[in-house]
């Protein structure tokens, strides 16, 4: 089958990569790029554990297609550190101990950044039904709510 | 599988008349690729429309119609403040459909041409008199939204058809609509019944024009005349409001499955009516709800 030639940003680098034309944008960062930081829990945009950010907008990257990325700012859990500097929601999801067996996790962290970007002081609600496409079948999400309302808080504190 | 990303709309009606097997339109992707990676369509044709120009836009014409890009999603228009005020039960409707990372691919047209009777923003589309610009391998043509559904899973579109852009009428004034689904849970679910009223007033409160919009309780989502004339004329009194609960619930022929039993549909189709109704009225009595 004839591949697709596709020119791309991932975390603010520049790249390209051939792929099938069924190959999912999933596919393409964890086979062709080797950024495994997106998992497939599911692979029908259910659970959210493949959540990125194209052009700046949630999506699960399992239901884009590889060809799709041509032009596009894809953004990943592996750009939310900078270097050895983690942000501060991974801060926080340590120090609350949000997460249990971790294949959620990428996944909720991509997904509440973006929610912190658009709006820096959520309701717990807000952050509840944001998160509501993120399944995490061990910590009974209390620990993920409060760790990111307390992230919030103090980003608001700090700027 | 082929992959094409056509840059006009003549060219993606063009490739799909041309193409043989099955052809399906890439926009938001949140039902094609499911089935596509479910092997339940395996599509040989793969046509992406977003790199049309204008897909992605929401426009205001000076008359107050609106029209939405085929690859806007819910996200955009969810944040989209003007026609959120314009139309609130469109945008909520369409805004109730799956998760975040869903509501930044899925749009309007996907959800009305996959087909399914419970698609939550179809009734509010066909109670707030939504047209189409369809392209086809001859020409343009237009079509109201209620005509586009046959039956669960198909559409009246023909090979070679592309929907081009979605155009939402002008609001008025002393106007408003609403969008009410029932689910067993708060979110992320799918509508055991769905129902859409748009009303219009005179200055006295009386109402002067009305669509009633039922989903998931016949095979395609139905727009209920005699819902819309229990109304019309009424300043939706108890008495109006049970006629208005009547004819819904007349106009229903559901099936019973694990979401609702048919006498379960057909009584909360009664009552959901009502209550989108009075939410309808109070938005075209210019209150924020």
């Amino acid at each position: 089958m004839k591949k697709i030639h596709v020119t791309t940003t991932v975390n603010d680098d520049n790249v390209e990569f051939l792929c099938d034309p069924r190959e999912t944008l999933l596919d393409v960062l964890r086979d062709r790029l080797n950024l495994t930081g997106a998992k497939e829990g599911c692979g029908t945009g259910d659970c959210g554990a493949c959540s990125v950010t194209v052009d700046g907008r949630l999506v699960c990257s399992c239901l884009v297609l590889g060809a799709e990325a041509e032009g596009k700012k894809i953004a990943t859990v592996e750009g939310i550190a900078k270097g050895e500097e983690l942000h501060p929601l991974q801060h926080k999801f340590i120090e609350y101990a949000a997460l249990q067996c971790g294949i959620c996790t990428p996944g909720i962290l991509v997904a509440a950044k973006s929610l912190l970007e658009k709006n820096p002081d959520p309701t717990e609600t807000e952050v509840r039904y944001w998160l509501a496409g993120n399944l995490c079948r061990c910590t009974g999400y209390d620990k993920i709510i409060r760790a990111v309302m307390d992230t919030a808080a103090d980003m608001r504190e700090a700027s | 599988m082929q992959y094409h990303r056509p840059t006009s709309f003549n060219e993606a009606a063009a490739l799909a008349n041309q193409a043989t097997g099955e052809t399906r339109f890439l926009a938001g992707g949140t039902d094609v690729l499911v089935q596509l990676r479910a092997d339940i369509v395996t599509p040989d044709t793969l046509i992406d429309i977003k790199s049309i120009p204008g897909v992605g836009d929401i426009s205001q014409a000076p008359d107050g119609s609106w029209t939405i890009g085929i690859a806007v999603p819910g996200a955009e228009m969810r944040e989209h403040v003007q026609l959120g005020q314009d139309w609130p039960g469109l945008v909520e409707a369409m805004d109730l459909i799956g998760s975040t990372q869903v509501q930044g691919r899925a749009t309007l047209v996907g959800n009305l041409c996959n087909g399914s009777p419970a698609a939550d923003s179809v009734p509010a589309m066909v109670a707030a008199g939504v047209e189409l610009s369809v392209t086809g391998p001859t020409g343009n043509r237009r079509i109201a939204a209620v005509d586009v559904p046959v039956a669960p899973g198909r559409t009246s579109l023909a090979k070679g058809e592309v929907v081009s852009a979605v155009h939402v009428p002008a609001r008025g004034t002393n106007a408003g609509d609403a969008y009410l689904r029932f689910i067993p849970r708060t979110e992320m679910d799918i509508a055991v019944v769905g129902c859409a009223v748009n009303l219009s007033l005179d200055t006295e409160g009386t109402v002067t024009a009305a669509r009633v919009a039922l989903g998931a309780v016949a095979p395609t989502v139905l727009l209920v005349e005699d819902a819309a004339n229990a109304l019309i004329g009424s300043s939706l009194d108890d008495k109006a409001l049970d006629r208005l609960a009547s004819a819904a619930s007349a106009a229903c022929n559901p099936i019973s499955d694990k979401r609702g039993t048919v006498e379960f549909r057909t009584h909360v189709a009664g009552v959901l009516a009502k209550r989108t109704a009075k939410i309808a009225y109070a938005r075209a009595q210019g209150e924020n709800t």
